[in-house]
């Protein structure tokens, strides 16, 4: 598993560390069961602060990606596969929320950005 | 939250400056920047932490015991890094350890000498023939050689290059992924704390400016530029520091909501590092 901490982005680092796990266990790259590095190694290896890693893996935690035992660190939680589908969707809808936003500034019309959507969904990209 | 350190309202005088009741705490296993401009009162606080100086008031309290009543107890357990080297300049490395190591009782030769290696120091080599970071680095070694939980650093890296100062940062994480350290670093170099610290206490003129966990810090602030005349007066009072030039002005404002909802789209907005939240506070609304 890779995660790429950008220090000049305007997300928050903790949101960085959340979003690429979170895209991993969605993924299904962390399956469930699989131990999570503990925060403050992680925090070690990726150059940032305790607090701040620790922050992504409470919400991570809280919105039910992740499991920790007391003593024991964190695991990857068992993911109900319809939830994970309906997450992966949310995924996307995030992903083209951003681009729609994009779209808009450029003053794309909704039919055209359509069009450039089935273009490319029958090409196979 | 266990405190490995609790200051409260410390007070010195020392004639044309004075440390005001500054009061902090750092909680068990992380890792705090002291921050401030020279002069600001960093190295006091941290002579009246050790002991070194009488305070006029306030009390202070290192893993929970006062630390004039403990002071041999609590310097056992603190490793203490500074500006100034205080070995023999003219003895070797391993004189040097001889000397300090008598001082300890939980001496841990073997993990001096792991160090030693680790920080590729020359243990025959007299101490005045090291460079900077090498000094720096051989009173790490002593430090992280005696099973201190608590590492108080002032200055480490004042004059030192950037990549020993990447190596310190890597050392100070390492530390850190055991649970029961700490760190405390005085500094003006805010960036080696940017990406490491937990927490940050900042102070100015003798006072504690704000002392929170550094994340708070840098999302509580926000950078705005614009154009002077978005300027009123009552626009002028939700900045902590100004900056106006012929071409427009920036500022650094505590309320990034309130900005945005009095600017709009109209001003750039961006999030400031550690120097300028410092930078402009310390110097406040300013012409150019």
């Amino acid at each position: 598993m890779n995660i790429v901490i950008s220090n000049r982005s305007e997300e928050p680092i903790y949101h960085q560390i959340y979003q690429q796990l979170r895209g991993a266990i969605v993924r299904e790259e962390l399956k469930a069961g699989e131990p999570l590095p503990s925060i403050r190694s992680l925090a070690r290896d990726l150059q940032v602060s305790v607090i701040t890693t620790r922050r992504a893996y409470d919400e991570l935690e809280r919105d039910g990606y992740i499991e920790t035992v007391a003593g024991k660190g964190s695991f990857v939680a068992p993911q109900n596969a319809e939830l994970l589908r309906e997450k992966r969707v949310n995924l996307i809808e995030e992903k083209l929320g951003a681009i729609i936003q994009e779209a808009r500034s450029l003053g794309l019309s909704l039919p055209e950005l359509q069009r450039i959507v089935e273009l490319l969904y029958e090409e196979g990209l | 939250m266990e405190n490995v350190l609790e200051i409260k309202g410390l007070s010195k005088n020392l004639g044309s400056f004075r440390l005001d009741k500054v009061s902090f705490s750092l909680p068990r296993g992380y890792i705090m920047g002291f921050i401030g401009p020279n002069g600001a009162g960093k190295t006091t606080t941290i002579k009246l932490l050790m002991n070194l100086m009488h305070r006029d008031g306030g009390d202070i309290r290192v893993f929970g015991l006062d630390n004039r009543r403990y002071e041999k107890e609590i310097k056992q357990r603190i490793a203490f890094v500074y500006d100034e080297s205080h070995y023999y300049e003219n003895l070797s490395l391993l004189d040097n350890r001889r000397i300090v190591a008598h001082f300890y009782r939980d001496w841990d030769e073997k993990a001096f000498q792991r160090r030693l290696r680790d920080f590729d120091l020359p243990p025959h080599k007299k101490l005045k023939n090291l460079s900077r970071g090498m000094r720096t680095k051989f009173g790490l070694a002593i430090a992280l050689s005696h099973a201190a939980e608590f590492l108080l650093m002032d200055e480490p890296t004042s004059g030192l290059d950037p990549v020993f100062r990447s190596e310190l940062m890597d050392i100070l994480q390492q530390l850190l992924v055991e649970e029961n350290k700490s760190v405390l670093f005085s500094t003006h170099i805010t960036t080696d704390l940017e990406r490491v610290a937990d927490y940050i206490c900042f102070i100015n003129q003798g006072r504690i400016v704000l002392c929170q966990s550094k994340d708070e810090m840098l999302q509580g602030h926000v950078l705005v530029k614009g154009a002077l005349e978005q300027l009123s007066p009552e626009a002028e009072k939700m900045f902590i520091g100004l900056r106006k030039n012929h071409y427009g002005f920036e500022g650094l404002s505590a309320d990034p909501q309130g900005i945005r909802q009095f600017f709009g789209d109209g001003v750039l907005m961006e999030s400031p590092g550690l120097d300028e939240i410092m930078v402009f506070y310390v110097r406040g609304h300013h012409h150019v």
